[in-house]
């Protein structure tokens, strides 16, 4: 009941968005706020396994990456609806999810997010050797002139199933966290011996977290193509992806939904206002030492200066 | 079922080249207080984690109430009903102390059908937080409590998992003799409510309070297993804890 009055109300706050893009009526607001909410999504996710769980990933971009490689290889061989190559991107990045976590989650630690980082270099090695998705030189995507929804044109059209899968995702979230799933994550985070003492099946719950984590990550991805509608693999696979989800929840604050929202929102467009004022080199340093003055001065985030 | 609730058949664990356990039997039937007692670093607590998996044992076995545990991983085991609370206490730190014991009511217990005590979930954790004595700090956070505090706040979570046995490790050190006894007491009600227990403790006076029989470890290897009053009488008990 609360998570169906707490979804209808982010339905309502989303449509709000899109009206008020729609009457601003620049692009550039299209644009840009593809990216930030592109970040909730991711960071939202990322907070599932990292927040919830405490296992750190740094493997990010490999889930976003096989989101949007999914979407090369449907848009070179069907004509799916772009909702549809989401799902798709999205199961197949909670595949690899299950396939990694199963290997990977038996470690603690940094050991995990290691191996997480060591992932998707793999990932990256393999496609950027896979010729029929355009290998090293990257694969064009021509993108539809007209969005097939609501009119104007395809951009708003990413940028509303964009909406969407933020609020999907948020909404999720947060009815984990209140949900006995959430608890068992939080006892595994707490101390994972004590919760399997508790009766928590630590491992199982791990998987999951993992699973819904890589699959949010691989939808986010699934659009890029027709956003960029030019992919190569140092793109798709860019740093940025990986130091960005980890420092937006950090900043946020990792313990509840509502922390990487904030830390995205915020960070998400200091970035496209510092790409375009000053230069996108800027814009990681920015969030470089923004993580570094959070951990340090306010390791529970911005919403931990609500709480006590 | 008519076999012992707990069979540990020689049971053996290293450490690398290290014996910490080696060839431990013991049976412990349904409804008894078994007192286990032995200096410090005879293995103990190695034990518990060997019979509560949180550590592997490399020889012999572990049957709870007709299951073999070997193998199983702990969460399996403590919803098969055999609870433990850890020496030092390991509370959830980001919960509130009704979220601590919602984690084994929500896990174990109910993952068994039975509904633990009380009827809510949250009538559930008031009333386990009531009977250790922290009714009061349901919404405080385990950073707030004193050591002694945490010591009940780990009874109560193993009591939440609704067990059919309690391993008790050393939950009244520290405590005043006052709360020692009202912990005694506690244990006992619960002992005659049909949970069977086994207490390692370093307080004598508690262990004889509650023991029915008594169990020494020393160095790995159980040494002496019959009446309190006897086994403290045994010359290699004696021996073993004065140091000759
Ligand atoms: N994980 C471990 N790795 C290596 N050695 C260990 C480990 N755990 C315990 N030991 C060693 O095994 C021996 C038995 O330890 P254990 O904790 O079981 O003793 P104990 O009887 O519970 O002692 P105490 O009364 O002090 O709690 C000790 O020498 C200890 O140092
Ligand atoms: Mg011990």
């Amino acid at each position: 009941m609360e998570n169906l009055r707490f979804g209808l109300g982010a339905v309502v706050v989303a449509a709000c968005v899109f009206i008020a893009a729609k009457l601003i009526g620049n692009q550039y607001v299209f644009f840009a706020g593809y990216v930030v909410l592109q970040y909730i999504v991711l960071a939202t996710a990322w907070n599932i396994l990292g927040g919830f769980t405490g296992y750190v990933n740094f493997g990010t971009a490999a889930f976003f990456a096989i989101g949007a490689y999914a979407t090369v290889v449907l848009h070179k061989t069907t004509s799916l609806p772009m909702p549809v190559m989401i799902l798709i991107g999205g199961v197949l990045a909670g595949i690899v999810g299950l396939g990694t976590g199963y290997l990977t989650l038996r470690l603690r630690g940094t050991f995990f997010s290691i191996a997480t980082l060591a992932m998707a270099v793999v990932m990256q090695t393999l496609v950027t050797n896979w010729d029929f998705v355009g290998g090293s030189r990257g694969a064009y995507v021509i993108r539809p002139a007209k969005s097939p929804l609501l009119g104007g044109n395809y951009i708003e059209y990413l940028f509303l199933l964009m909406l969407a899968l933020s609020v999907i995702a948020v909404v999720a979230a947060r009815a984990i966290q209140h949900s006995t799933l959430g608890l068992g994550f939080a006892s595994i985070r707490d101390d994972e011996g004590a919760a399997e003492a508790a009766g928590v099946p630590t491992l199982r719950l791990k998987l999951l977290a993992t699973v819904l984590s890589g699959g949010f990550m691989g939808m986010a991805g699934a659009p890029l193509p027709y956003y960029v509608t030019y992919l190569d693999p140092a793109s798709g696979f860019s740093l940025s992806y990986a130091v960005n989800t980890i420092a937006m929840p950090l900043i946020g604050g990792t313990a509840s939904w509502l922390g990487p929202v904030i830390g995205a929102v915020l960070l998400g467009t200091l970035q496209q206002v510092a790409t375009v004022t000053i230069s996108s080199a800027l814009s990681l340093l920015i969030v470089g030492v923004l993580l570094v003055l959070f951990v340090i001065a306010a390791p529970r985030g911005i919403v931990g200066w609500f709480q006590r | 079922m008519s076999g012992p609730l707990l069979d540990v058949a020689a049971v053996g664990k290293r450490f690398g080249g290290f014996v910490a356990l080696s060839d431990i039997t013991l049976a412990v039937p349904r409804g008894e207080r078994l007192g286990l007692i032995g200096p410090n670093g005879s293995g103990k607590s190695t034990l518990v984690n060997c019979i509560c998996g949180t550590l592997r044992n490399d020889a012999g076995s572990v049957t709870f109430n007709g299951h073999r545990l070997d193998g199983l991983p702990a969460h399996r085991r403590t919803r098969l009903g055999l609870a433990r609370s850890f020496q030092l206490p390991r509370p959830f730190h980001t919960m509130t102390l009704a979220e601590n014991v919602q984690v084994p009511i929500l896990y174990a217990a109910r993952s068994r059908g039975h509904r633990g005590p009380g009827s809510g979930l949250r009538d559930g954790a008031e009333a386990l937080l009531d009977m250790v004595g922290l009714g009061g700090k349901a919404h405080q956070r385990p950073a707030d409590l004193t050591q002694i505090e945490m010591r009940k706040l780990e009874l109560a979570k193993a009591m939440a998992s609704d067990p059919q046995m309690l391993i008790a490790d050393e939950v009244m050190a520290g405590l005043s003799h006052r709360e020692v006894d009202e912990i005694l007491a506690m244990l006992l009600k619960l002992n005659e409510s049909g949970i069977t227990f086994i207490m390692i403790e370093h307080i004598m006076r508690a262990v004889l309070a509650f023991s029915q029989r008594l169990v020494v470890l020393v160095a790995g290897r159980k040494i002496a297993d019959g009446p309190p009053h006897e086994v403290i009488r045994d010359d290699d008990v004696v021996a073993a804890y004065l140091g000759r």
